[in-house]
């Protein structure tokens, strides 16, 4: 089990009703711990629209997550 | 070069002047307003949300890509975070360049690039009421589809 911080954005804040939260988890990667968020939480999102930035930068959803990463899940972006 | 956020209206006149550049033949600015109607919907405001961390970084990526790609001489973005109303100014991109090809290339770049990779998101609030976020709807998910 590793403990991560997760921060929320946009449509995914307000499905999860927080701005961040402090959680541990076994998922491995950002699309395993999407997954077990989505179950637990009912996001509208499937996971292959979501991308993931780990400590403030891109990383694929395939990223090794470690120890005390912080995560954010990215909607679908529409800046501009 | 600068991207921001910004969460106040943008001046469009003094980031201009602060492109001034005696070197420079040419400065294309591009102005993102607010817009009455969105795929058939009227829209009454609009929200913009950012991860402004990685926005920031990002942007400041978009803009390097841009220096290297256009010769520019120089470059500016600004988006917009918090509530719009019609017709407010929503991003602002300006370039210089010795000449005009380099800067209008650029611009357009710039706008297109930001629009594509920064992590901003968008809320339509529209004249029936409902709201939604934009991009993300999904099957069977009528509560978010506007009417």
């Amino acid at each position: 089990m590793i403990a991560l911080t997760v921060q929320y954005f946009a449509i995914l804040r307000e499905q999860r009703g927080l701005t961040e939260e402090k959680l541990t988890t076994s998922a491995a990667t950002p699309t395993a711990l999407y997954d077990e968020l989505r179950a637990r939480h009912g996001f509208t999102l499937p996971a292959d629209r979501v991308r993931a930035a780990v400590n403030d930068e891109f990383v694929a959803a395939t990223a090794a997550l470690r120890d005390g990463d912080r995560l954010v899940f990215i909607p679908p972006v529409a800046g501009g | 070069m600068s991207f921001r956020l910004a969460s106040t209206p943008i001046d469009p006149a003094a980031l201009q002047r602060a492109l001034a550049d005696a070197r420079a033949g040419a400065c294309v600015t591009f102005e993102g307003w607010v817009r009455n109607r969105n795929e058939g919907q009227p829209v009454l405001s609009l929200e913009y949300e950012a991860y402004a961390p990685l926005a920031e970084k990002e942007g400041a990526r978009i803009l390097a890509e841009a220096q290297d790609k256009f010769t520019l001489l120089g470059a500016a973005c600004v988006h917009r975070t918090g509530h719009l109303q019609l017709g407010e100014l929503a991003v602002w991109v300006g370039v210089t360049a010795e000449h005009r090809g380099a800067a209008f290339d650029a611009c357009r770049y710039i706008i297109d690039e930001a629009k594509a990779r920064l992590p901003i998101w968008k809320k339509e609030h529209y004249a029936s009421g409902a709201a939604a976020w934009i991009n993300c709807a999904t099957r069977g998910d009528f509560a978010q589809v506007p009417r």
